[in-house]
């Protein structure tokens, strides 16, 4: 027999994965402490005096003095970070000057909306996008690959919140298909505040839950058109990017090989090139995902939609400085901790990824 | 002109320039081809000419009132897309808003880079520490959703059209960063750099006046791809009321206001939008042909 | 009765300036013995061996006076019919494992897909085959190499499992296009061993492609030469020495030989009619 090279024995998958981990831990901690740094420097070259804003006008000097240092603002900027950052730590995003409430707690109340309307739209531009893509991949030049590209184009260049108001007008206000802003008709707003278990405030979830399921199809007719709008955003960017990474692998030799081993053509495309399209695909996905968390700013105006954008721009208009930049903190958050699950992601699919 | 053809696709050119000129050449004729690049160009070439036109080509002053003519529907005679809640014509108001809106490109299109090039050179060209603090600090800016950045920034430097360029070019730079600096990284040991550098030339100049040149035409590139992304956060700036200010006719705030009539008067906020579809469709269509043309790896067949 | 019948092959490819001919007339016939395809790259070698499984892919289009496998019409078969043709009676190993392989599937995978798929033949028996498969390229280790990636297995390894994947279904005819070009110099002999070995003992037909002129002239029994798309040359193998075409002679000449003059190598000449376009 000839002499041959053994096969390293290979690690356990798991090993590279707790490195990524840790890694992207770090990058993750790093990130946040830029993320909070950035947020804190805007707080404070803010031109709005925020004791001003709590204690009101009339305000005496001496009670003035007392706020400043009841709020730590004569302590030296370094040391006012080191505060602002040890709260943050704790959960501790300051207080709203509007609602007197703690931001962290308001922004974990909106969240879930975001979060639905977000996800929502996620998985409706995967299901159109990576198809659409697959189908121009697999006939370059065709009809359908002009026609995917030109719908791709478009999203890419579509003012979301105009066609979030053409969207209303037309499925809302003429032909009265869609439930309008809002996640719910007024009557089981009230129902879902005070007769339903909340269990992750996000309704579709908790109406299912409660088997409320006259809820449940309002809270659809609510989100479907915010969450198609959206979709079609992230069917923009998925569609585009399948179809580069897919003709991509198309090209490769492997490819053949499955041809001869006589494997029929949807099983080309849709096992052998599709789990190497996979790799780079989940990075992208994760990039919309968070891209749709951060676009339903406008989204979320249109809407009405209680979420974490609108609750930003809300404040943003009041003049709320904690409660702006908590909410963005806790966007920036959601971004890196989105970045740092795809990579691990990427590392499960991806065999040759190494830590 | 056919001898300048000659000249363009003379295979063995005797200088640099005409290389350089034939290499463009080859590119336009491959554009020409591409009907969807066309189509870019020719809406972004409308753009430049409405906007150096516009007090020609509009019927009427953008800002004159007129309470008794208000949200009057299109195909009105002598207000052919309608007019608004104060009576202004709303094809007037779009065409001076060409000019806002290329003012903020134009503006963000030349600061957004110039920032990243800086950065990313420096980055590139040291390495060590730098390169690790400025990645890190790019790496961060990435992170950061960008509308949302740009919000809480113009919402410190309070509402304005400089201020919301600023804010979107401070958002921007990162890639721009990041293509320089791996650019920088290719050239940073070539000999000529070497050369330059045993001339006596310091680090400014070599960056300057030799590594920012070679970052330039894929820097440009991602220009062109991002404009439209720019028109969109602009737009999305106008219409949360912290771009450009009333009475001034910007198109995403001109949507803002059209908001209150969606229903019973919808083209007051719909033919603006029509207005920003059309024209970021155009910079990307343009800048995907550009793309396809001067990417030798995105050649599709 | 041969195996292998092609009658005027021709392949063209539609591109932006005009239509390309990579093979350009070529004619065989093959009946269960070795056949070597050589010819500098370009020459349309590689065209002809996929011509035969039918995988040139748009732009490119396959045109022949006739092309038949075992009585079956090759232009007229359906897609279906070639599916049925491809793997299970015609195999192909390519140039390069690293390339030919799918990185994310392991190789227990790629081996068993064929006969879970095509064959729908149970996980436990085609787990069997492929490790007998594995066995029969002379790996020591088959269960290891079952689990392994292919980015993990050297070249040679990787050449091998390829190969093995494509014995598995017993075809009555592999085409090998340069099966030991990307391996170390090392290695190429164990694979071609090996490879020589399983064509022998199943009495198989082949098509050798490659650059290397002896190299085929060792391996096949007989000699097809192309250039820029045609069979400027066909000859038995033990006759390579007499070759009367200047090209096939300056293959031969341009190669260094042990005990001759250490002169210069001579180029190749390019000058005859043979060389013209369109000849």
């Amino acid at each position: 027999m000839v002499d041959i090279a053994p096969v390293p024995r290979r690690p356990s998958r798991l090993r590279p994965l707790f490195w990524g981990v840790g890694s992207g831990l770090l990058t993750l901690a790093l990130t946040l402490l830029g993320l909070l740094f950035v947020t804190f420097i805007i707080a404070r070259i803010v031109p709005i005096d925020p004791l001003l804003s709590i204690l009101g006008e009339r305000a005496t000097t001496a009670q003035y003095e007392a706020a400043r240092l009841a709020y730590g603002l004569d302590e030296p900027m370094w040391k006012q970070f080191a505060i602002y950052l040890w709260d943050a730590v704790q959960g501790d995003l300051g207080t709203s000057i509007r609602t007197r409430e703690p931001v962290l707690s308001e922004v974990a109340e909106r969240f879930p909306a975001t979060l639905e309307l977000a996800t929502l739209g996620t998985l409706f531009g995967v299901i159109t996008g990576v198809p659409a893509g697959v189908l121009a991949a697999t006939r370059p030049g065709s009809i359908s690959d002009q026609v995917v590209r030109v719908v791709g184009l478009l999203g890419y260049s579509m003012p979301v919140f105009w066609l979030g108001l053409i969207g209303l007008l037309v499925f809302y206000g003429k032909l009265d298909w869609v439930g309008g802003p809002g996640r719910l008709d007024a009557s089981y707003q009230m129902m879902m505040q005070f007769q339903m278990e909340q269990y992750t405030g996000m309704i579709l979830v908790d109406s299912a839950l409660n088997g409320a399921w006259d809820m449940f199809a309002n809270a659809i007719s609510h989100i479907v058109l915010p969450a198609a709008l959206l979709g079609y955003v992230s069917m923009a960017y998925i569609s585009r990017m399948t179809r580069s990474f897919m003709m991509n692998e198309l090209s490769q030799e492997y490819i053949t090989t499955a041809r001869v081993k006589g494997m029929p053509e949807w099983r080309v495309v849709w096992v052998h090139a599709m789990r190497n399209v996979l790799v780079p695909l989940i990075t992208v996905i994760a990039l919309s995902y968070a891209y749709l968390l951060e676009g339903s700013v406008l989204t979320e105006t249109i809407f009405a939609w209680p979420g974490l954008g609108s609750y930003i721009t809300d404040a943003l208009f009041a003049a709320d400085m904690p409660a702006v930049l908590g909410g963005t903190v806790v966007v920036g958050v959601a971004f890196v901790t989105l970045n740092m699950l795809s990579d691990i992601l990427y590392r499960l699919v991806d065999p040759r990824a190494q830590a | 002109m056919s001898s300048l053809r000659l000249w363009l696709t003379d295979p063995n050119p005797a200088s640099r320039r005409q290389a350089r000129l034939g290499q463009g050449y080859l590119a336009w004729l491959r554009i020409r081809r591409n009907k969807l690049a066309m189509t870019g160009l020719v809406i972004v070439g409308l753009l430049l000419l409405m906007a150096a036109f516009a007090p020609l080509l509009a019927p009427h002053d953008p800002l004159a009132q007129d309470l008794s003519r208000r949200l009057l529907p299109p195909g009105t005679p002598g207000n052919l897309l309608g007019t608004d809640d104060f009576g202004r014509d709303i094809l007037s108001r779009i065409i001076f808003g060409s000019r806002i809106t290329l003012y903020i490109i134009a503006l963000v299109a030349v600061t957004a880079p110039l920032l990243g090039l800086l950065i990313g050179t420096i980055s590139g060209y040291f390495g060590g520490w730098i390169d690790a603090l400025l990645m890190r600090i790019t790496d961060i800016f990435l992170a950061f959703p960008r509308l949302i950045l740009a919000l809480a920034l113009v919402a410190v430097m309070g509402p304005g059209v400089e201020n919301a360029v600023l804010a979107i070019a401070l958002t921007a730079w990162p890639p721009y960063a990041r293509i320089a600096r791996a650019e920088t990284l290719t050239v940073r040991n070539s000999d000529y750099i070497a050369a330059v550098r045993l001339q006596g030339a310091g680090a400014p100049r070599i960056i300057w006046g030799h590594i920012v040149p070679m970052c330039l035409p894929s820097v440009i590139i991602r220009v062109t791809l991002d404009m439209a992304g720019v028109i969109l956060i602009a737009a999305g700036l106008g219409f949360l009321g912290l771009g450009v200010q009333p009475p001034l006719p910007e198109w995403g705030q001109m949507i803002s206001s059209g908001r209150k009539f969606l229903f019973e008067q919808w083209w007051v906020a719909t033919m603006p939008g029509l207005a920003i579809l059309i024209v970021s469709l155009g910079f990307n269509l343009l800048g995907d042909g550009l793309r396809d043309v001067l990417d030798p790896r995105s050649t599709g067949k | 009765m041969s195996l292998l019948e092609v009658k005027n092959l021709r392949v063209t490819f539609a591109t932006e300036t005009g239509p390309v001919e990579a093979v350009r007339g070529v004619s065989f016939s093959l009946g269960r013995e070795r056949l070597g395809i050589v010819g500098e790259s370009g020459s349309g070698k590689t065209m002809t061996g996929r011509s035969v499984l039918r995988l040139i892919r748009p732009p490119g289009r396959i045109e022949a006076d006739a092309m038949s496998f075992d009585g079956v019409d090759l232009m007229a078969a359906s897609e279906r019919e070639m599916r049925a043709l491809r793997g299970n009676r015609i195999g192909m190993v390519m140039q390069d494992p690293k390339y030919s392989l799918n990185p994310v599937m392991n190789v227990g995978e790629q081996l068993t897909e064929g006969l879970r798929r095509r064959d729908r033949i149970g996980r436990t028996e085609a787990r069997a085959k492929a490790i007998a498969a594995l066995e029969a390229v002379q790996i020591r280790d088959p269960e290891r190499v079952m689990a392994a990636y292919p980015h993990e297995l050297s070249g040679g390894m990787g050449q091998r499992v390829m190969i093995a994947m494509m014995l598995i279904p017993e075809p009555d005819l592999l085409i090998a296009d340069e099966p030991t070009s990307a391996l170390d110099v090392t290695v190429q002999a164990e694979v071609l061993a090996i490879l020589d070995g399983l064509v022998r003992d199943r009495g198989m037909g082949l098509i050798f492609i490659s650059h290397d002129l002896r190299l085929v002239g060792r391996f096949c029994d007989r000699i097809l030469v192309m250039y820029k798309g045609k069979v400027v040359e066909e000859l038995e193998a033990k006759n390579l020495a007499q070759a009367q075409h200047p090209y096939t002679q300056g293959l031969l000449n341009c190669l260094p030989r042990i005990g001759g003059a250490r002169g210069p190598l001579p180029g190749l000449d390019r000058s005859g009619d043979w060389a013209k376009e369109g000849a």
